[in-house]
């Protein structure tokens, strides 16, 4: 029995315990947890955008769109894939399931790749957390920590798809599992959505 | 409808949505080249990215497969908060124009 059963005073009595709003507890628990990370990179980005708004001298260094829309094609592609292993998981192929759920977890390891590259380009330019030769040095600083706290949501996506794939694989892990884990794979792709126009396209040196 | 077809039928509605993302993410890198103030370019991006994330929590993240109750406490809580994040942009401009801050 999946449900508490209880036993008052020597009668016995079934009592059903619904969970709130009828979700599965690690959903729920992967739902709240996707709440409050959305007002930790809110947070990130209203000061960012605070900072930018009242900062004179900003920079806007990038002068190319052809890295960031890569990597956006591929965080879009990674959640259609981790949608197609989901379902799969669901109608109980395992296989295919295990599959898409590594091709994800393949797209979010080049996207981390082609973030680094990016980083390791504008450091060669000379700009690190403090200063750039741009402008204000709170543009390092911003863009760092705001890519940083992305790109660790992604390398932290990518090792808990690779060890649920897995544990799915062996049967210690079950569609539900799958499905916890694409929610959060979702919402990392959700949040890139916000700090592209944000961080990126704001920043172009027309 | 059998479980092979439900799927099939279920990826065709997610290449759908995944279609809308991407040009929804286009839109976005023209309105970048557009020859606007940073205001509007910032409002039309914020705008074309709200629609993006209500596509992908929607559909990708299956909130309006669940339960009404739980899809307006997402929406009504995290809006609150968000809306509340904003109070400081008198502040910013205040900076921009070198206004001292209110004692």
């Amino acid at each position: 029995m999946s449900q508490a059963d209880l036993s008052l005073g020597g009668h016995s009595t079934s009592a059903v315990i619904e969970p709130p709003f009828s979700i599965p507890t690690k959903k729920l628990a992967m739902w709240l947890f996707i709440i409050a990370d959305t007002m930790t990179f809110a947070a990130c980005l209203v000061a960012y955008g605070f900072l930018r708004h009242g900062t004179a001298d900003w920079p806007r260094p990038f002068h190319s769109i052809t890295n960031v829309a890569l990597m956006t094609f591929i965080l879009l592609t990674s959640s259609l894939t981790m949608l197609i292993g989901l379902r799969s998981a669901k109608a109980g192929d395992k296989a295919t399931a295990f599959r898409w759920t590594m091709i994800t977890a393949t797209l979010g390891i080049v996207f981390a790749l082609l973030h680094i590259r990016e980083w390791f380009g504008l450091i060669d330019e000379g700009m690190t957390m403090f200063k750039n030769p741009w402008g204000t040095g709170l543009f390092g600083a911003s863009f760092f920590s705001i890519t940083g706290l992305h790109l660790t949501h992604v390398v932290s996506g990518v090792i808990a798809l690779l060890v649920v794939g897995v544990r799915y694989k062996s049967g210690r892990f079950n569609a539900d599992d799958i499905e916890v884990v694409s929610l959060y794979w979702h919402f990392v792709d959700l949040v890139w959505m916000f700090v592209v126009p944000l961080v990126y396209l704001l920043n172009l040196s027309q | 409808m059998t479980t092979v077809e439900g799927q099939k039928s279920g990826i065709g509605k997610d290449l759908v949505v995944y279609v809308c993302l991407l040009a929804l993410a286009g839109i976005q890198f023209v309105i970048a080249y557009q020859n606007i103030d940073i205001g509007q370019k910032f409002t039309r991006m914020l705008s074309v990215a709200c629609i993006e994330a209500g596509l992908a929590v929607l559909f990708f993240m299956h909130l309006w497969s669940e339960k009404r109750a739980f899809l307006i406490f997402v929406v009504v809580f995290v809006i609150s908060v968000l809306l509340g994040m904003q109070y400081g942009w008198t502040d910013s401009t205040r900076m921009l124009v070198g206004a001292p801050f209110s004692k």
